[in-house]
């Protein structure tokens, strides 16, 4: 008996211990900031795999970062390009050299800011180990991919610094878009004096040296980062904010619920079926924009029967892209008919688009038909294929509506297989070329028009996963490269794009929409293309 | 009792290899790497990155490296988290995973035998009839169900509760109150269940009319008597009980946004984060491995009838 009642006693023991730790817990106190400091709570879409400006891929990774550091140029609020760490700059008659006189700056342990960090920092670029996903990026500057291939050595990379507060870049050839580009955080200084000494850690809480607004300040993983204003920061009198915590919401609709109830005051995407339910409930939060990105579906055009353009145009004609954008998803998105997004600067969006843009569709539908009987297909040979797509957001709501767009063509003239894939896993599958029509999408890295043409292009390699080659097309955008007048340049894109289109290489789907959910007690918050939005534009009212 | 769990110690490290390797070849063979993404790498920096963390040896060196590691408690690199290892990341969302799990684990207890233990001592009345229809309900409606609904309700339509995350990275009373209720629920309903069979069963058996026939109270009788053998189900089955927490808490802690294993666990396996699945993984299955132990020595404690030979 006795033994049992020492059992029973650990019971009880045991019982009190959680009580006591849930009850101790109750007694921690809420540490949420007291109304009036300037502090925002940041709903931020997702964790950052590193906050190095290098490594970093991410738009949400790219947020914070962007708040830390700054490069040559910067972004304005509404998204434009102003000068940043460069006051002025003066361009060489060939486009090719550019130079740029830095302002007096200093990092966060008041260091100044040199063009010595942002040799380093391009070299550092092109040599780290393992080496880095976007540093082809940077193969615009001269000697770039020799560099990345250890072909030859860094300090032939074109980049120079010709006195402490200048800095020289010389370019493989002219780029008109060279001051958008350089506010993409590849392009960033970084501090050569912190680098050095930590290795890969300088970008810890405990070591991160920084020359942008805010200083990371904590990074607890998988719960939220907090970065505070940086005294040091040569605008500091400007900035309005104390300090940002950002909270990596993968959970659109949770994140939602938390902006509801003022624990978050932003959240940087919601689904577009949820826009009526939002607008209902919290007037005045939902800010909807044209976005710099493209939903577009990519023919494998080294694979029958997708190497026969006839083929391509037919799939093209019978999507249904208003029903799909303004029935399916309902937050904004663009029919698209054309590659190029509305929001992308120095480009003339109306003026390319695909000829039967506004046909009526049962006329699309008996054009498609006429094109897949020219073909070879029809009814008792019907077109077989598989159309794989990504199974993320919304992407598996639109797969069966273009399933059934592609059988309005005729019941036994198709007959489409559709199966979903993880994201990467679809991305795997068609950079291997193991796929006949795939789901991608692409989002500007920054804004220039060249950036969504590129991935066209014969040399772009695994990154033209339809592996499309048209030698016109390969000669507009080279010739694009070479041209330094903004709209010669222009015009040569829009003939590449057009071609691109004429050969139905992809069908456009949808352009999509920034949607972010903003209190409307932040103000500072301009929507814009780009869905850039500086935290040191931002303020409480 | 020593020599018991010695013995079924013993036992667990063949059953331990045998999962890590099939975790480890099963998630290889799974098609993708960690290194996909919309921007493709070209095959020279692919190879390059990959052997920068040595994936492309053959599988079975690797194999044999990772296990060579895990004997020093090396857990390697994230693949995809650049700047931690892999026991920071376990060591940062353990704590969380594990509050969690113990307090619905009480939770569950603390409610669900009482429950249970009413719904007997009224068998075929109308408390029975709720309480039962209650778990049924419990059981039928998963959490990613319960937990929104909670959410909204006492988030945002009362505006007592946070609806998700932590508390700038403390655990409060607010911020684990509904994660808690939600992964307790089904727990509940199950145990309610389990402790009302049993008792209805020990009720009628011949050692408690003996204990009535001596004239003992009834609350006596339930107590001293009853309870304890009508509890031995439930022992056997908390090894079980902890494994249905560790995968609710999975659904829990995306529902509730909180920094757990569990949410790595999901967005490591969507990433090919090969060595974070591999620890939790390796986690998991020696918590179910140790919990089921701690299970049958309290059975064997609490059962006079069981011998540990």
């Amino acid at each position: 008996m006795s033994a049992n009642r020492r059992i029973y006693n650990k019971l009880l023991a045991a019982t009190c211990l959680t009580i006591f730790l849930s009850g101790g817990l109750g007694a921690c106190s809420k540490k949420n900031e007291q109304d009036g400091d300037k502090i925002i709570h940041f709903g931020n879409s997702g964790e950052p795999k590193s906050l190095d400006p290098y490594i970093a891929t991410g738009t949400w990774e790219h947020q914070i970062i962007s708040d830390m550091f700054e490069g040559l140029t910067a972004n304005a609020a509404d998204g434009k390009t102003v000068s940043g760490m460069a006051t002025s700059w003066t361009t060489s008659p060939d486009g090719l050299v550019w130079t740029f006189k830095l302002r007096d700056a200093k990092w966060s342990d008041g260091v100044p800011v040199t063009a010595d960090d942002f040799v380093y920092g391009w070299q550092r670029l092109l040599t780290m180990k393992p080496p880095t996903q976007y540093a082809s990026m940077l193969f615009l500057v001269k000697n770039a991919e020799e560099v990345f291939d250890g072909k030859l050595p860094k300090d032939t990379l074109g980049i120079k610094a010709l006195d402490p507060k200048t800095v020289q870049v010389t370019l493989e050839h002219p780029a008109s878009y060279l001051l958008d580009f350089l506010t993409h955080p590849i392009t960033y200084p970084v501090p050569k004096h912190v680098v050095e000494k930590y290795g890969d850690n300088w970008i810890n809480p405990e070591h991160i040296v920084v020359n942008g607004a805010y200083k990371l300040e904590q990074w607890s993983p998988n719960d939220f980062i907090y970065v505070a204003k940086n005294p040091k920061y040569y605008d500091a009198k400007n900035v309005c904010l104390e300090g940002v915590y950002y909270y990596p919401t993968q959970d659109d609709i949770a994140a939602e619920r938390r902006v509801k109830t003022d624990r978050l005051d932003i959240h940087t995407n919601f689904g577009g079926s949820r826009r009526e339910e939002i607008d209902r409930t919290m007037p005045g939060y939902a800010r909807v924009s044209d976005y710099n990105s493209i939903t577009y579906y990519i023919f494998n055009t080294k694979k029958k029967p997708f190497n026969d353009p006839r083929v391509r145009e037919a799939l093209s004609l019978a999507i249904d892209r208003e029903f799909i954008a303004n029935e399916i998803l309902k937050g904004g998105q663009k029919p698209a008919y054309s590659l190029v997004p509305k929001g992308i600067f120095n480009y003339d969006f109306e003026k390319v688009h695909q000829d039967w843009e506004n046909m009526p569709r049962a006329q699309k539908l008996e054009l498609a038909r006429k094109l897949l009987k020219e073909a070879g297909y029809g009814p008792g040979h019907p077109l077989d294929f598989t159309f794989s797509y990504r199974n993320s957001r919304d992407n598996p709501r639109i797969a069966p509506v273009v399933q059934q767009n592609w059988r309005d063509i005729g019941r036994d003239w198709v007959n489409v297989h559709i199966v979903g894939n993880d994201v990467q896993i679809n991305y795997d599958k068609m950079q291997r070329g193991d796929f006949e029509v795939g789901d991608a999408g692409w989002v500007a890295d920054f804004n220039d028009a060249r950036n969504f043409l590129y991935a066209f292009e014969t040399s772009a390699g695994e990154m033209n996963y339809g592996k499309y080659s048209n030698p016109e097309f390969d000669t507009y955008l080279k010739q694009s490269d070479f041209e330094k007048d903004a709209n010669k340049r222009k015009e040569l894109i829009e003939k590449a794009e057009k071609i691109v289109l004429k050969d139905n290489a992809f069908i456009p789907i949808y352009f999509d929409s920034s949607r972010n959910l903003v209190n409307p007690n932040i103000t500072g918050w301009v929507d814009n293309p780009n869905d850039y939005h500086r935290t040191k534009y931002l303020c409480t009212k | 009792m020593l020599s018991f769990a010695l013995k079924r110690l013993l036992v667990a490290i063949p059953t331990m290899f045998i999962i890590i390797a099939m975790a480890f070849f099963l998630m290889r063979l799974a098609p993708g790497s960690p290194f996909d993404s919309e921007r493709a790498m070209s095959p020279e920096i692919r190879q390059l990155v990959m052997q920068h963390y040595g994936l492309d040896k053959p599988l079975t060196v690797q194999f044999f490296e990772y296990l060579k590691g895990l004997f020093v408690f090396d857990l390697g690199p994230s693949l995809i988290y650049k700047n931690q290892n892999v026991s920071d990341i376990i060591g940062n969302g353990f704590p969380v995973s594990i509050t969690i799990g113990l307090l619905a684990l009480s939770l569950a207890i603390f409610i669900g035998v009482p429950l249970g233990l009413i719904a007997a001592l009224n068998q075929n009345k109308i408390q029975d009839y709720s309480v039962m229809a209650v778990a049924m309900a419990g059981i039928c409606i998963p959490t990613f169900v319960t937990g929104p609904l909670l959410a909204l309700f006492f988030g945002v339509k009362l505006g007592w509760l946070p609806t998700a995350g932590l508390d700038l990275g403390e655990m409060t009373f607010e911020t684990l109150l509904l994660p808690v209720v939600t992964l307790a629920l089904p727990q509940i309903a199950i145990i309610s269940r389990l402790v009302r069979s049993s008792t209805i069963e020990v009720l009628s058996s011949n050692f408690i009319r003996t204990a009535r026939a001596k004239g003992l109270p009834d609350s006596i009788v339930l107590v001293k008597h009853a309870l304890r053998a009508s509890l031995l189900p439930l022992v056997s089955y908390l090894g079980p009980a902890c494994a249905g927490l560790i995968t609710g808490s999975v659904v829990i802690e995306n529902v509730f946004q909180l920094p757990g294993i569990g949410r790595n666990f999901v967005t490591s396996a969507l990433q090919r984060d090969y060595p974070v699945v591999m620890a939790v993984v390796i986690l998991y299955a020696s918590l179910i491995i140790i919990l089921n132990l701690i299970a049958d020595i309290i059975y064997g404690m609490l059962d006079p009838k069981v011998t540990y030979e």
